[in-house]
């Protein structure tokens, strides 16, 4: 097959000035850049240290902070639904989000690991869309939420058994600082 | 990286340095009865998938393959005659490694000299009981090139069942080996070959919750190893062009997982199609014309085709739910494919257009990534029933078989002949990824060689 000439180059070399961009947009501007690559590294961990004066108000430490694990909801096996649990988390991340109306966030939609790989990417996609579907039904604007699936590809519990299964099958809003 | 250059595998029948026999066209005598019966409609597997003790009970000698004059090669196997040991090696490793055959040699048999390699010492031969007797020369051309000839002798018969000739260049010596057990496979079962084939898969390093995916190629002896992107973006499910010079592959490079194409010639991709939503899933059509992808849409996913060369997508499932993944018929009019639109992941078939979809797979469980056979006659897919397994399936949904009993084997991958398939296990606990072949009896399985964590094969056409 040939390829049309309007490519982009993936080199390792551009690869590399890619990333480096990008981390010079997050560093200097304020506005979310929507192409950020996704960092290597999980980006639901929760390292938050507050320290002596504590996080920024509004920003993704103060989220995590505020939230006290209501960042995370959690899902059934192979379901997508939003249940009592996961409506009260999302609650408390709304009344945060309306509160900070400049902020936008992520939600990543990821699943456990006893699943086809392809098929998975699909679910987190449709979990991550179940969440910010019912963010949107409280009063947060579309606009300001963007969605992606890692599917199986990583995972916060280790393990392979019930519980870690459980802990994996989530979806987790991250807002951008 | 290095690009491939476009080979010139020559067939070279006529070779001058030995005059050239009649061409004897013997047929083979006891080893390789074709199907006695015709195959049934359903799961004529059994009948069309030779035992594996019969092949075994072959006795095939392989020999080190003689050359006319020891010199220096620009291969990476040193002079022409350490390359000659090296290639009835390949040979040996390509017959014996896949549980077809359990040849003998090339060590500890005698070396034939380079006079004997159309005139066999059939003799000796007879009294080690070897039934079939392949033998082999190498030449170093003056411009750099090899010629390796390759030779299959029915030892009982006495006579020659069929020959042939490759001129390569340096770099594709293992090519030469591969057409050689191609050839003598082809020979003896009466299938078609696919030693000459070549692997896209995803490499796979560090720990589990944060492990690096990079996309990469191999032979289909796990050989001449090539990691194709950097890593720094995750790469997931890769397919090779049918003509081997494009991987098309999922990659988080610009955040959203996306469908890119990726020209080996050029290292340069592209985007599959400019959707602004995520795509999964990508595969071609069997003549390269078409492309499937599918692509969520506020949570829901359907499959998509759009002419590989560019041009508008045409959605062809449009079910509540997930529709992806999406695998030819060999000959293009048809698509197996899998949704969850009956509340969990079962295998579909529609028509090339998406007309006629029609669920057919009733047997329990969840049934995931289904792989049309290259022959036509099987589907390849995952059971999901608490653990994964490798199965197969007629196109009617007929005559489920497992290939493989372990905790997480999934995403099935064809030989170019359709007899053999690739997947890949995942290991309980720590999640490290390794690819596995077996055959359609499911008896012959092994492990691939690969130097890292290796998931997602997809294995490439036979090549010409």
């Amino acid at each position: 097959m040939r390829i049309p000439s309007s490519t982009l180059s993936v080199g390792p070399r551009s690869l590399v000035l890619v990333a480096a961009s990008a981390l010079a947009l997050s560093a200097c501007s304020k506005k979310a850049p929507e192409s950020l690559p996704p960092a290597p590294a999980a980006s639901t961990t929760t390292q938050t240290t507050p320290g002596t004066l504590g996080p920024v108000a509004g920003s993704q430490a103060d989220f995590i902070a505020k939230m006290m694990g209501a960042d995370v909801i959690y899902f059934d096996t192979d379901h997508y639904d939003v249940d009592a649990t996961d409506q009260a988390a999302l609650a408390r991340q709304a009344q945060w989000l309306m509160q900070y109306p400049a902020k936008r966030a992520t939600i990543e939609g990821h699943c456990d690991e006893r699943g086809t790989r392809e098929y998975n990417l699909a679910l987190g996609e449709r979990r991550a869309n179940a969440a910010k579907n019912y963010l949107v039904s409280l009063g947060v604007s579309p606009a300001r939420l963007s969605t992606v699936s890692y599917g199986k590809e990583r995972p916060v519990a280790l393990g392979s058994d019930e519980a870690s299964w459980a802990q994996n099958r989530r979806a987790v809003t991250v807002t951008i600082d | 990286m290095t690009i491939i250059r476009p080979l010139a595998l020559s067939l070279a029948l006529s070779i001058p340095a030995l005059a050239a026999p009649a061409f004897a066209q013997v047929p083979a005598s006891p080893p390789v009865a074709a199907p006695a019966t015709p195959a049934p409609e359903d799961g004529g597997l059994e009948v069309t998938v030779s035992d594996d003790s019969e092949w075994q009970d072959l006795g095939i000698a392989i020999t080190v393959f003689a050359t006319d004059q020891d010199v220096p090669t620009r291969t990476n196997a040193g002079s022409t005659a350490a390359l000659g040991r090296a290639l009835s090696q390949v040979v040996a490793d390509d017959l014996r490694n896949n549980g077809l055959f359990k040849p003998s040699g090339p060590a500890g048999l005698p070396q034939p000299g380079y006079d004997q390699i159309q005139a066999p010492d059939y003799p000796t031969w007879a009294v080690r009981s070897a039934d079939m007797l392949v033998q082999g020369f190498v030449r170093g051309n003056p411009d750099g090139d090899i010629t390796v000839g390759c030779y299959l002798y029915d030892v009982a018969l006495k006579s020659q069942l069929i020959k042939g000739g490759w001129k390569v260049g340096p770099g594709d010596w293992r090519r030469a080996a591969h057409k050689c057990a191609d050839m003598v496979y082809s020979r003896l079962s009466g299938e078609s070959p696919f030693f000459d084939s070549k692997i896209a898969y995803i490499a796979e390093t560090g720990p589990k919750d944060r492990r690096m995916k990079r996309l990469a190629i191999m032979d289909s002896d796990g050989a001449n190893h090539r990691f194709i992107t950097s890593g720094q973006a995750t790469a997931l499910t890769p397919r090779y062009s049918p003509d081997y010079r494009s991987i098309m592959y999922l990659s988080y490079l610009n955040g959203q997982p996306s469908i890119y194409v990726y020209d080996l010639d050029t290292n340069r991709q592209r985007l599959i199609a400019r959707t602004g939503n995520p795509t999964f899933a990508p595969r071609w059509s069997p003549d390269g014309k078409w492309v499937l992808y599918s692509m969520a849409t506020a949570g829901n996913t359907d499959i998509y085709r759009i002419p590989s060369a560019g041009g508008e997508a045409q959605r062809l499932t449009n079910s509540p739910g997930i529709d992806i993944g999406g695998s030819y018929s060999p000959d293009g009019s048809q698509i197996v494919f899998e949704s969850d639109r009956s509340g969990s992941q079962q295998v579909y078939v529609m028509n090339a257009d998406g007309s006629n979809q029609h669920r057919i797979s009733f047997f329990g469980g969840r049934a995931a990534t289904p792989e049309w056979s290259p022959r036509g006659d099987q589907i390849a897919f995952t059971h999901i029933v608490g653990n994964l397994r490798v199965a197969v399936m007629s196109p009617s949904g007929g005559g489920l078989r497992y290939l493989t009993n372990s905790w997480q084997d999934e995403a099935p991958t064809w030989a170019p002949n359709g007899r053999i398939i690739q997947f890949f296990r995942t290991a309980k606990g720590s999640g490290e990824a390794s690819i596995w072949q077996v055959d359609l009896t499911g008896r012959n399985e092994r492990r691939l060689p690969t130097p890292v964590g290796a998931s997602d094969p997809a294995w490439g056409p036979i090549r010409p």
